[in-house]
């Protein structure tokens, strides 16, 4: 249900970054811009200072392991001076590691730590880049289309809670 | 530096410091919470939060059901306030499905959720005030809140984990007499919520535990993400409720409680004073309760188109957001839950620093966290 988005928002996108803006939708109502890995610290520095998105509300990923650009980094931003949404979704390839959000939105802080955590995404110039909800340890992401449901690290947990691994 | 690329930053911990570990085990902590406290004498100057002791791996299983079978699931995260969660989760796939409940469903929806709003508030005020050391508001707070919970068992036959929602409306009518249980609840109210007012609102002592105590401005706390209580006492006056409503929330009079400072203390007004709006939105959804359908026209099978949804609501700790991304199946394709706990909870850092070892409990206990939603 997306279809093309062209108002005001977008076109001041487009015009201020150009070919960063990777493409402009709107689904069910909501609008996203789909941006450039490349740009994104200026987009998101420019979404908080002229376009007043002063919120970051939500920050994750998406797995789409069959895509060539693995995965949609997804930064849900809202203003309260416009009372307005927007959605930006990066796409990065399995390897790529996008700047931190945390310099413009310290909001960010834990919420890249997740996405560390349960995608492997690496931020480039986080301050405290490690695992938050898995162990230090844990090896795999498992947040990730190849990560089966039941699927553990089976040598931590032999390791470290003496039992093994089983549903 | 760890095998997976992880940087083993260790900044907190220098050679002559006092660490002092709070938890996971411990009464204050409101669930499996570790913090680690870095002292200077009985200063804090530094602390760092362990979580994921309470980690289920909801998002993950959310990718191995279908949309109705999930909807458990995410009673037991908040599970203080799982009908806001129920909310949450069932109006966000609504919206993935591009159908609407029904008008007497959204009213209904609207009457449990603030009544809940009221439960979790009084769990929270009983339990925060209990951990500053006042022992008597929480009794006084349980006795209203099994009020609420007696509802909620007639409605569902739920006290705390209560799936009380469907997508796409509600499973269960209105009992008969839910008019009148919720007015007797909400004609005593007022004078109860008065007696936890008169025991801790001009207690020298509650005002000397918790003024100034936990200070989070309002530039900091949009910086930070925190949203609820917490951004409203600390002056900016904004509700979801009211800035984007949902289920039935336009058609009734509210005000939106702000405090000025950002300190414990007024975290505490705020509360209460939203336990009293929440009050008057019952009174005046249960005079005109519209007749009707309960359940919009939704097949048994629910496949919502391909895309993706993002829906949030006030749950009452926070902005409870779902992002919900449908691949056209009966699955969906990815269930992302934006835990207002988890993010208040990073500000945690900001609001120590310089308090005394004392009030940390204090200030964990302000932030109104439940750790099955920080950990999810």
């Amino acid at each position: 249900m997306q279809v093309p988005l062209d108002n005001d928002l977008s076109r001041r996108y487009r015009e201020r970054f150009g070919a960063g803006i990777l493409d402009a939708l709107e689904d069910r109502k909501q609008s996203i811009l789909i941006v450039g890995a490349a740009q994104l610290l200026e987009i998101a520095r420019y979404s908080l200072d002229e376009e007043k998105f002063d919120l970051l509300e939500d920050y994750t990923a998406v797995d789409w392991p069959r895509r060539e650009k693995r995965f949609d980094l997804v930064a849900q931003l809202y203003s309260f001076t416009h009372n307005t949404r927007l959605r930006l979704k990066i796409p990065l390839g399995v390897e790529e590691r996008p700047s931190t959000l945390a310099t413009t939105w310290p909001a960010a802080n834990w919420l890249e730590r997740e996405i560390f955590d349960l995608f492997g995404i690496a931020f480039l110039g986080h301050p405290n880049l490690k695992r938050i909800l898995l162990p230090d340890e844990w090896q795999g992401h498992p947040l990730r289309k190849d990560y089966d449901i039941l699927q553990q690290d089976t040598a931590w947990v032999r390791e470290n809670l003496d039992i093994e691994s089983g549903q | 530096m760890h095998e997976n690329g992880a940087q083993k930053t260790d900044t907190l911990f220098g050679a002559d410091e006092l660490v002092i570990n709070m938890g996971p085990q411990h009464p204050s902590t409101h669930g499996v919470l570790r913090v680690k406290l870095k002292l200077d004498g009985e200063r804090v100057v530094g602390s760092e939060c362990v979580i994921g002791y309470l980690h289920r791996g909801v998002e993950k299983i959310a990718e191995n059901r279908t949309y109705q079978q999930f909807a458990p699931y995410v009673d037991r995260m908040d599970y203080v306030a799982a009908v806001s969660n129920g909310l949450g989760y069932c109006e966000a796939v609504e919206k993935l499905l591009v159908v609407e409940a029904p008008p007497r469903a959204r009213v209904i929806r609207t009457i449990l959720t603030e009544l809940q709003r009221i439960a979790s508030h009084l769990l929270w005020l009983g339990t925060h005030a209990l951990d500053i050391g006042a022992l008597t508001p929480l009794f006084y707070c349980m006795r209203e809140r099994e009020e609420v919970l007696k509802i909620f068992e007639k409605y569902c036959g739920a006290r705390l984990t209560t799936h009380a929602f469907r997508i796409g409306g509600l499973q269960y009518d209105a009992y008969d007499n839910l008019e009148k249980d919720v007015e007797r609840f909400c004609k005593d109210f007022e004078s109860r919520i008065q007696q936890y007012s008169d025991l801790l609102t001009g207690n020298s002592i509650w005002i000397g535990r918790t003024r100034n105590v936990g200070l989070l401005n309002s530039a900091d706390c949009i910086a930070l993400g925190a949203s609820g209580p917490v951004l409203r006492a600390s002056g900016v006056k904004w509700d979801m409720r009211k800035a984007m409503p949902y289920a039935a929330y336009d058609q009734y009079k509210f005000e939106i409680p702000v405090g000025t400072r950002g300190d414990t203390y007024d975290r505490y007004m705020v509360c209460i004073e939203e336990m009293r709006q929440s009050r008057l939105i019952c009174l005046q959804a249960i005079e005109n309760i519209p007749t009707g359908p309960i359940m919009a026209r939704v097949g048994k099978v629910l496949k919502p188109p391909a895309g993706e949804v993002y829906h949030a609501i006030e749950g009452p700790k926070g902005i409870l957001g779902y992002y919900i991304v449908s691949d056209g199946s009966v699955q969906p394709y990815r269930v992302r839950i934006r835990p207002p706990s988890f993010i208040n909870l990073q500000a945690l850092d900001k609001m120590i620093r310089g308090h005394l070892v004392t009030d940390v409990v204090a200030i964990i206990g302000t932030l109104d966290i439940v750790l099955g939603e920080v950990d999810r």
